[in-house]
């Protein structure tokens, strides 16, 4: 099977973010980055089918220069290869142009499957994997839980999409497919020294974007959020707050 | 015109839909709304919709569109589309809508905004335009989108930030009208089999009256004990948040978020959570909410009533020693 694994570089999850003096984008210096978590999801997932199935992995991804870092990683968590579509206005650009320049550098290779995660953890509008399957005219599901390939021929998906409150789908469709995964569907692995070793030597190909495309929205306006509660902060030691904390639900809020 | 695309399962119509109803008719000023639904056989569903303070309710029929698949729907609605011409279309943000109207958005080539909390009419010449609020960074920072390009523009909004209650009825019932749509069913690739529910739900945490919840701060599986002294001691719930959950910790009917449950308790205690939207969406509606968590900065704080900023290892003890007293 050769399956794509379409990745994006967030800023790292457990930093603040800063605006840029525009205010409507992050600053990217002094910033730490790292690989989307639900695109981690998704790459694992395309391991683990590789494993099953034999094949290849391709891992891509659309943004600056530092973009290259987590591929790299992908690479060393066991993809075989790379493409990096190299732009520096890719990374906050929006959907509609990132998956115009995905599908011009990835429309020539004949992938099976095509995997993203179903959001990212910065913009997090979930449009990206979809509309890169409109543009490919392959047929897609999101949120996915759950992957099953059967070999045939003609080759088949069976996959599992995610509803709301406990509810989940099983939903059969021909393959080559787009499918948008959810978090939780496996258990991430990490690099390994020697994974690190060998993905040094393993190819990325660098691609300027082909395929243009105009944008349809524009960050306006970027800032910290309006609160619309006013919430009390219990200072002190952790005993003192403790206390406190136990005593305004007795007495004030009345929750125990 | 105003389009509101209603969503319906198994014969019920789903609550969201009036919360988009309520967002399009804030939207609409002077312009009428319509609500679409599509499907097979959903007369009485657009009877119910019909209720509503709107211009008129287009029913699009057809067996090709039951069961939901997103090739159907975005085929139906792009004929839809093109005979109604509505200036923007407005859906709720739901896991369904989540699977079709990128892919609408990228047929049509229109802006697509997704999730938002929030419209605003900024003043400009020669007439005003549209900000679309929605949060950004797992809630840490708040975005005003503008969509570009021409008409028409898609908006899914998120759930519970529009009231379902403040939809306008109308004094009487709309108009019901079918909309000629043909659809190729063997054109569609997706095949759904029936939805279902995994295992027994042995908690159901939308009874619940009092819910400790944890996030990535319990760190281990094994601290969860932690946690569980504090429910114990208010007579209250475990949950948690996705990640915990994703990690097999705790099972995922504790899951409280946009893909497990929401609740709206007396009590929501979040300790080590961060208060990323998936979450929130979950408990926002909770009475009384606190948080307690290491980071001053975290969005879980926006919503709370009461927080703590420390470490609740600490924190959490000295709770249970207070709850005897």
């Amino acid at each position: 099977m050769k399956i794509a694994v379409c990745i994006k570089q967030v800023q790292s999850r457990d930093s603040q973010p800063r605006l840029d003096e525009a205010r409507t984008w992050i600053r990217a210096q002094d910033a730490a980055f790292e690989m989307n978590e639900p695109d981690a999801y998704a790459l694992e997932e395309s391991l683990r089918l590789k494993e099953k199935h034999g094949g290849e992995v391709v891992v891509c991804s659309a943004g600056p220069a530092r973009v290259a870092q987590v591929l790299r990683e992908a690479l060393a968590r066991g993809a075989d290869r790379a493409i990096h579509v190299q732009g520096d206005t890719l990374a906050a650009a929006d959907a509609f142009v990132v998956s115009a320049a995905l599908a011009g550098a990835m429309k020539d290779e004949t992938f099976d499957l095509i995997l993203t995660g179903l959001q990212s953890d910065d913009q997090g509008f979930g449009q990206t994997g979809v509309i890169l399957a409109e543009r490919l005219g392959l047929p897609h599901a999101t949120i996915i839980m759950d992957v099953q390939v059967s070999a045939g021929p003609p080759a088949t998906l069976r996959v599992k999409r995610e509803l709301e409150a406990g509810w989940f789908q099983w939903v059969g469709m021909p393959l080559p497919a787009v499918l948008t995964i959810q978090s939780g569907i496996n258990q991430l692995r990490y690099a390994t020294l020697k994974g690190i070793m060998a993905a040094k030597k393993k190819e990325i190909r660098v691609a300027a974007p082909e395929a243009v495309a105009a944008p349809r929205q524009r960050i306006v306006a970027l800032y910290a959020p309006e609160k619309s509660k006013k919430t009390q902060l219990i200072g002190g030691s952790p005993a003192e707050a403790a206390k406190e904390l136990v005593r305004k639900l007795r007495e004030e809020a009345r929750v125990i | 015109m105003i389009l509101v695309i209603a969503e319906h399962r198994g014969g019920k119509l789903n609550r969201a839909s009036w919360e988009a109803v309520a967002a399009a008719q804030q939207l609409a000023a002077s312009q009428p709304v319509a609500i679409a639904v599509l499907g097979s056989n959903i007369g009485s569903i657009a009877t119910e919709l019909a209720a509503a303070q709107v211009q008129e309710v287009v029913t699009l029929d057809s067996p090709a569109l039951e069961p939901y698949t997103p090739d159907g729907f975005t085929a139906a609605l792009q004929q839809a589309i093109d005979q109604l011409k509505p200036s923007i279309v407005v859906l709720p943000h739901t896991y369904q809508t989540r699977d079709f109207a990128p892919k609408l958005a990228a047929r049509l080539d229109r802006a697509l905004i997704t999730d938002v909390t929030g419209i605003k009419l900024e003043p400009r010449a020669p007439s005003p335009e549209l900000r679309f609020v929605r949060p950004m960074f797992q809630g840490k920072l708040t975005a005003d989108v503008a969509p570009e390009g021409p008409a028409p523009h898609i908006v899914t909004v998120q759930i519970g930030s529009f009231r379902a209650d403040a939809a306008a009825k109308g004094a009487s019932a709309a108009p019901v009208r079918a909309l000629a749509v043909t659809i190729d069913a063997a054109a569609i690739r997706q095949k759904p089999e029936p939805p279902f529910q995994e295992a027994r739900q042995a908690v159901d945490l939308s009874q619940a009256e009092r819910i400790v919840s944890v996030g990535r701060g319990i760190k281990e599986a094994d601290k969860l004990p932690v946690a569980q002294g504090l429910a114990t001691a208010l007579h209250a719930e475990l949950a948690a948040s996705r990640p915990i959950c994703d990690a097999g910790w705790l099972p995922m009917e504790r899951q409280v978020g946009s893909s497990g449950q929401t609740v709206a308790p007396k009590l929501y205690l979040a300790l080590g959570i961060s208060g990323a939207i998936q979450h929130l969406v979950g408990m926002k509606g909770s009475q009384t909410i606190v948080a307690i968590n290491k980071d001053a900065d975290a969005p879980i704080f926006e919503v709370a009533d009461y927080g703590i900023v420390g470490d609740l290892f600490e924190i959490v003890p000295a709770m249970i020693e207070a709850l005897k007293a």
